[in-house]
C-alpha cells in the first residue's frame, strides 16, 4: 500500500519512460520521486493514477511483481485521464495509490499447473503481470500457452516482447492472430475465440482471459465446448471505480465490489453473480 | 439516569456548549434542521429534521487534499485538521441506526480517516420519539423508536428530559452535567416506553415486513419483472438517495480553482445516468437498472454483505420527499415484503 | 353539472380503451396514503379499477412523461391533463418532442391541487385525507379528525393558478374554466424592490439549502435535453454536488436563463424540491420581463406559438432600451 492509514491520499509517482506500443496504446514506466518501486504488488492487482485537475483511473499494474524497480501501465486512449496520459512527457509526475483488488492465484490455484493465457486487444495489460510472474518462476508451473489477437499487427501490445522474449522461452508458446489479413503479416489470421478453438487445447490446464466482453463471451463458450469447465477459467474485470476500496460504491456486480472482491473472477462466480457488467 | 426540567433545557445547552460544540434541530422556513446551538435557539418539536444527521459525519461535500502544481511536479499537500468535539443532540432511532450501516461501509478495513475521524469526534444525544407519524416504518428493521441507541439516551416527557448515558463517551459528557441535572427513576421513562411501543404497533406501516429480502436474496429478486413497472415513473433525479440516511455512496472530483487543485468528494447517486458510465460502456442502461439497484443494495446486497443488516432504517423521508412518490416501502410490498396480518 | 370524480375518469378511460382509441392509460395511481401518488400506465380497465386514482394530490404533470411514452409504441396513449399541465403540453409539442397523433388527451378540471407538506404542518400523523363540506378533513394519529381550510393548503402554484382553462384537448371533461387573472407577479415585484444586496441575499438563503439533487430539472417539462450540460463531465461544469458556494447559483440561475420563454409556470420545480426552495419565483422574473419588454406571452398557450425572445420582429425592443427599462432593478 501506498499509504496503510491514508487510503485515498495519494502518492507522488514519476514517469520515467514512455513507450508507444499501438496506435492508442502507450506503456509507462512509473517510480517514486527517489527512483524506487512505489508498492508491492501482486499479479492482477490495480493501481489508481491521476493527474490533479483532470481526474483519477483505476489501471491494471502491467509489469511483474518480481520486478522490484519500477512498475509498468499499459494504459489505452480512451477518455479524459488517458488522452492526458498520452498526451504528457517523460519526467512528468503524476500521483498513483494502491495496490487493489485481489489477485490471480498464482501461488495455489495455479501452481504446478499447465497455463493457457488467452486476450484479446488491450486486454494482455493485465495479463502481461502474470505471465512474466510465472515465466518468472518458470520451474513452478508446467507447459504455457499464450493466444493473443488484435484487430492488426500494429495493435498487437507488447508485440517486441512477446517475440523477443515470451517466444524464445522454453516450454512457451505463442499464437498470435490478427483480426483481418495485411501484406506484412504472415501469421494466422481470425478472430481470438475460433482460433482457440482452432488451436484444440487439452483441458488439463488453467486458462485466464483478458478482452472486450464480447471476446471473452465466445472465448468462454470455445473453451466449454472443448471441455473446459468454468472452474479452470479465470478472468479479470472492468467497471467504473472511484475510492478503490470498497466504498464509493459504483462498481459492484451484485453484492461483489470489483475494487476489492476483484477484478479477478473465477468464471464459475461469475456465474451466481447478476448479469449487469 | 438523570433528568432536568424542560424549562431548564437552555441550562443544558448552555452546560454542554461549553466543552461541546452542540448541534440540535431547530426550526427554519423549510423545516427542522440541525444547527450549531447558542443562546436563544431552542429545540425543534418536529419529529425528524429534512436532512438526515449522516451530514455530520459524511458532509455532502468535502475537500480531501490539494495539490500544488509546479512545471512537471506534483505536491500533495493534505489539507485536514482534526474534528472538534462535538454533540449531536435529539437525533431520533433511525438515524442512529443508520450510523452503524455508515459505519460497517466507512470503518471496514481500510477504515475512512475522513469518517472515522469525525466519528470519533461525536457525542450521540439520541430522542427517543414520541409522536411517531405515518411515514415512521423503523420497526420493520427492528428499530425501537422508544429506545435508541447512542451515546446518551433521552426521553422527553411532560416536563422533564430524562438523560441515561449508555457509552463511555456518554459518561464522561453526563459528568460534566453533574450540576445541571439531578438523580432520576426510570418510571416516567419506562411508562413513556409503553406508550411510544404502543403507537408503533399502531402505525400505518407497522405491519410491513423485510423478512422476503436479505442475505443471498440476489437471484431471486434481480430479475424480477415488478422492477419494470416500479421504476417507470423514476425521474433519475437523486432526492432519495440525498435525504437517506444511509446511502453513501461517492464521488471524487477535482477542481481547479486556478491557482491550485481542490479533490473533494461529493454524495453521489446511483440513480443518476453517468454514475457507472465508462468510455467503454454502461452496464446500467436504462433507469430500471439503476433503481434496481439502490433497491437491491438496500434490501439484498448490503445485507448479504452486512451479517443480515438492511441499509434502510425507516425514517421515512424518501417516502415524503420523492416527487413521484416512489419508494422503499412500495418496493418491499409490490416484490414480496408481505404484511404478517 | 356533472361531478368530475375518480369513477367518471376510470369509466372514460376504460371506454377509449374498449373502443381500441388508446392502448394504454397515463394516470395517477394511488399509494399507500392518500396523498403518495405515482405516475403509473395503465393497460386495463381493470388495472383502473384496482389502482387509478383522482383527488386532490393528482399534481404531477404527465406532459413530460408523454416524450417517453410515445416512443414505445404505434398507438394512442390516452393521458389526463389539468389546465395548467395542457401548457406544458403544447409548449413539448411546439418543441417537438412528441407526436400529437400519438396522444389523446383529455382534459380534467382543477380547482387547485393540495400541499401535503402544508397539510403536515397542521396535522401530525396523516392516516387520511378527503375533502367533506368544501373542508379538507384530515383523520390523525393522535388528535382525531381535524377540518381545515382547504384555500389554507394550496401551494403556491394553485393560490397563483394563472387558468383554469384548457390550452389543449381532444375532449373535455366537466366544462370549460376561464384564465384566471392571477396575483403571480406580486411576489417578483416583491423581489424586484429590494436592493441588490438584499436580493442576493434572499436568494443565497433560499439556494444554499440546494442538495443538487435535481429533482427540479428532471420532472421539469421544459428540461427535456437528452444529454444535460450538466451529466456531461466533459463540460467543465458537471458537478453533483457545490464545489464552492457559487455552485448552487449558478445551476439554478442557468437552468432558469435555459427555460426562459419556454417555462410555463406549472409550478412543478417548486412542488417537487425537497428543500422548499422557491425555483418558481426565478423563472416568473423571466417571464414578467419577457411580458414587459415583448409584450405579454404565454408560452405553451397555444402549439407552435414563437418565443419573443427566439422570434425577430422588426419592431424589437433594442438591448439597451432594455436595460433602461429595467432601471434600478435590471
Amino acid at each position: 500500500m501506498t499509504n496503510q492509514k491514508e487510503p485515498l491520499i495519494p502518492a507522488v509517482g514519476v514517469v520515467t519512460d514512455i513507450r508507444m506500443d499501438t496506435p492508442d496504446v502507450k506503456t509507462f514506466r512509473v517510480v517514486t520521486p527517489e527512483g524506487k518501486k512505489a508498492f508491492d504488488h501482486k499479479p492482477g492487482q490495480c493501481a489508481m493514477l491521476s493527474i490533479p485537475g483532470v481526474g483519477e483511473a483505476m489501471f491494471s499494474i502491467t509489469s511483474s511483481p518480481t520486478n522490484t524497480e519500477f512498475m509498468e501501465f499499459s494504459i489505452k486512449k480512451c477518455g479524459c485521464v488517458t488522452d492526458w496520459l498520452h498526451s504528457m512527457e517523460v519526467g512528468q509526475q503524476i500521483t498513483i495509490r494502491g495496490p487493489y483488488g485481489n489477485a490471480f492465484p498464482v501461488d495455489t490455484e495455479f501452481a504446478g499447473k499447465d497455463m493457457l493465457f488467452i486476450a484479446g486487444g488491450i486486454g494482455l495489460a493485465p495479463l502481461r503481470s502474470v505471465i512474466n510472474y510465472c515465466r518468472h518462476y518458470r520451474d513452478r508451473y508446467g507447459k504455457i500457452d499464450i493466444v493473443y489477437g488484435s484487430r492488426s499487427m500494429q495493435d498487437l501490445v507488447d508485440y517486441q516482447e512477446i517475440i523477443d522474449e515470451w517466444s524464445q522461452d522454453a516450454g512457451v508458446n505463442v499464437y498470435l492472430t490478427i483480426d483481418r489479413e495485411q501484406p506484412e503479416w504472415d501469421g494466422h489470421v481470425g478472430f481470438v475465440p475460433n482460433y482457440v478453438k482452432e488451436l484444440g487445447f487439452s483441458t488439463d490446464k488453467i486458462a485466464v482471459l483478458c478482452g472486450p466482453p464480447i471476446m471473452i463471451k465466445f472465448t468462454l463458450a470455445g473453451l466449454q465446448e472443448l471441455g473446459f469447465d468454468k472452474t479452470q477459467v479465470y478472468t479479470t474485470m472492468e467497471l467504473r471505480m472511484k475510492c478503490g476500496i470498497g466504498k464509493c460504491g459504483r462498481c459492484n456486480i451484485g453484492a461483489k465490489y470489483v475494487c476489492k472482491d476483484g477484478p479477478v473472477f473465477r468464471c464459475d462466480q461469475l456465474d451466481e453473480l447478476p448479469d449487469e457488467y | 439516569m438523570r433528568k432536568i426540567s424542560l424549562s431548564k433545557l437552555d441550562a443544558l445547552f448552555e452546560e454542554i456548549a461549553a466543552a461541546y460544540a452542540l448541534y440540535l434541530p431547530v426550526d427554519t422556513k423549510a423545516g427542522a434542521k440541525f444547527e450549531r446551538w447558542e443562546a436563544g435557539k431552542t429545540l425543534s418539536d418536529a419529529l425528524n429534521t429534512v436532512r438526515s444527521a449522516k451530514d455530520f459525519f459524511f458532509p455532502q461535500t468535502e475537500n480531501l487534499m490539494d495539490f500544488k502544481m509546479e512545471g512537471k511536479n506534483i505536491e500533495v499537500i493534505d489539507t485536514r485538521s482534526e474534528s472538534e468535539d462535538f454533540v449531536l443532540f435529539g437525533v431520533r432511532a433511525c438515524d442512529v441506526k443508520s450510523f452503524e450501516v455508515l459505519d460497517r461501509v466507512f470503518l471496514s478495513e481500510p477504515a475512512d480517516t475522513y469518517y472515522q475521524n469525525r466519528r470519533e469526534h461525536g457525542v450521540i444525544l439520541s430522542l427517543a420519539c414520541t409522536k411517531l407519524v405515518e411515514t415512521c416504518f423503523c420497526g420493520t428493521f427492528g428499530i425501537d423508536a422508544a429506545s435508541p441507541e447512542g451515546d446518551v439516551v433521552c426521553h422527553k416527557t411532560e416536563d422533564a428530559l430524562y438523560l441515561d448515558a449508555k457509552t463511555e463517551k456518554g459518561q464522561k459528557l453526563m459528568a460534566a452535567l453533574e450540576s445541571v441535572t439531578q438523580e432520576a427513576d426510570a418510571s416516567a421513562v419506562d411508562a413513556q416506553k409503553e406508550l411510544i411501543r404502543e403507537r408503533m404497533a399502531k402505525l400505518p406501516l407497522a405491519n410491513l415486513s423485510a423478512d422476503a429480502f436479505g442475505d443471498g436474496k440476489t437471484s431471486e429478486f434481480f430479475d424480477a419483472p415488478e422492477w419494470s413497472e416500479l421504476s417507470q415513473s423514476c425521474l433519475g433525479c437523486g432526492t432519495c438517495t440525498f435525504v437517506c440516511p444511509t446511502c453513501q455512496c461517492y464521488d471524487i472530483k477535482d477542481f481547479n480553482t486556478g491557482h491550485g487543485v481542490k479533490r473533494f468528494r461529493c454524495w453521489d447517486s446511483c440513480m443518476y445516468s453517468e454514475f457507472t458510465k465508462m468510455s467503454a460502456g454502461q452496464p446500467r442502461l436504462t433507469q430500471m437498472e439503476r433503481f434496481r439497484q439502490r433497491f437491491m443494495h438496500k434490501l439484498v446486497y448490503y445485507p448479504t454483505n452486512n451479517d443480515g443488516l438492511f441499509s434502510c432504517v425507516g425514517c421515512g423521508r424518501c417516502v415524503a420527499k420523492c416527487p413521484i412518490q416512489m419508494n422503499i416501502v412500495k418496493v418491499m410490498k409490490k416484490l414480496g415484503g408481505r404484511e404478517n396480518d | 353539472m356533472q361531478e368530475i370524480n375518480c369513477e367518471v375518469l376510470v369509466s372514460k378511460a376504460a371506454e377509449l380503451l374498449e373502443k381500441g382509441t388508446v392502448d394504454r392509460v397515463l394516470g395517477w395511481k394511488a399509494g399507500e396514503f392518500d396523498y403518495d401518488i405515482t405516475p403509473a400506465v395503465f393497460y386495463s380497465e381493470q388495472e383502473l379499477r384496482d389502482g387509478f386514482v383522482w383527488n386532490d394530490f393528482c399534481g404531477a404533470n404527465f406532459s413530460k412523461y408523454l416524450i417517453k411514452e410515445t416512443g414505445k409504441s404505434e398507438n394512442k396513449v390516452l393521458v389526463f391533463l389539468k389546465p395548467c399541465d395542457t401548457y406544458s403540453f403544447n409548449q413539448l409539442l411546439t418543441e417537438h418532442r412528441f407526436d400529437r397523433e400519438k396522444v389523446y388527451a383529455v382534459g380534467v378540471p382543477c380547482n387547485g391541487m393540495l400541499d401535503i407538506g402544508k397539510v403536515r404542518q397542521s396535522a401530525e400523523g396523516i392516516a387520511a385525507v378527503r375533502e367533506e363540506g368544501g373542508k379538507v378533513v384530515v383523520d390523525t394519529l393522535y388528535d382525531g379528525s381535524i377540518s381545515l381550510d382547504r384555500e389554507a393548503l394550496l401551494p403556491d402554484r394553485c393560490i397563483n393558478c394563472k387558468s383554469k382553462k384548457h390550452a389543449a384537448y381532444d375532449e373535455l371533461l366537466g366544462e370549460e374554466g376561464e384564465v384566471v387573472s392571477s396575483a403571480r407577479f406580486d411576489e417578483v415585484e416583491k423581489l424586484e424592490r429590494m436592493t441588490p444586496d438584499e436580493r442576493f441575499a434572499f436568494w443565497q438563503g433560499e439556494l444554499s439549502r440546494c442538495i443538487r439533487c435535481n429533482a427540479c430539472r428532471d420532472v421539469c417539462p421544459a428540461c427535456t435535453c437528452e444529454k444535460c450540460v450538466f451529466d456531461n463531465p466533459a463540460s467543465g461544469v458537471e458537478n453533483k454536488a457545490a464545489a464552492n458556494s457559487f455552485e448552487e447559483k449558478m445551476f439554478h440561475v442557468i437552468r432558469a436563463f435555459h427555460v426562459a420563454g419556454r417555462c410555463t409556470d406549472c409550478g412543478e420545480c417548486s412542488r417537487v424540491c425537497p428543500q422548499h426552495i422557491p425555483l418558481h419565483l426565478l423563472n416568473r422574473k423571466f417571464i414578467k420581463d419577457i411580458d414587459s419588454f415583448y409584450g405579454e406571452y404565454q408560452a405553451g398557450a397555444e402549439a407552435g406559438s414563437r418565443a419573443p425572445i427566439v422570434d425577430y420582429k422588426t419592431d424589437d425592443l433594442e438591448p439597451a432600451e432594455a436595460v433602461e427599462r429595467g432601471g434600478e432593478h435590471a
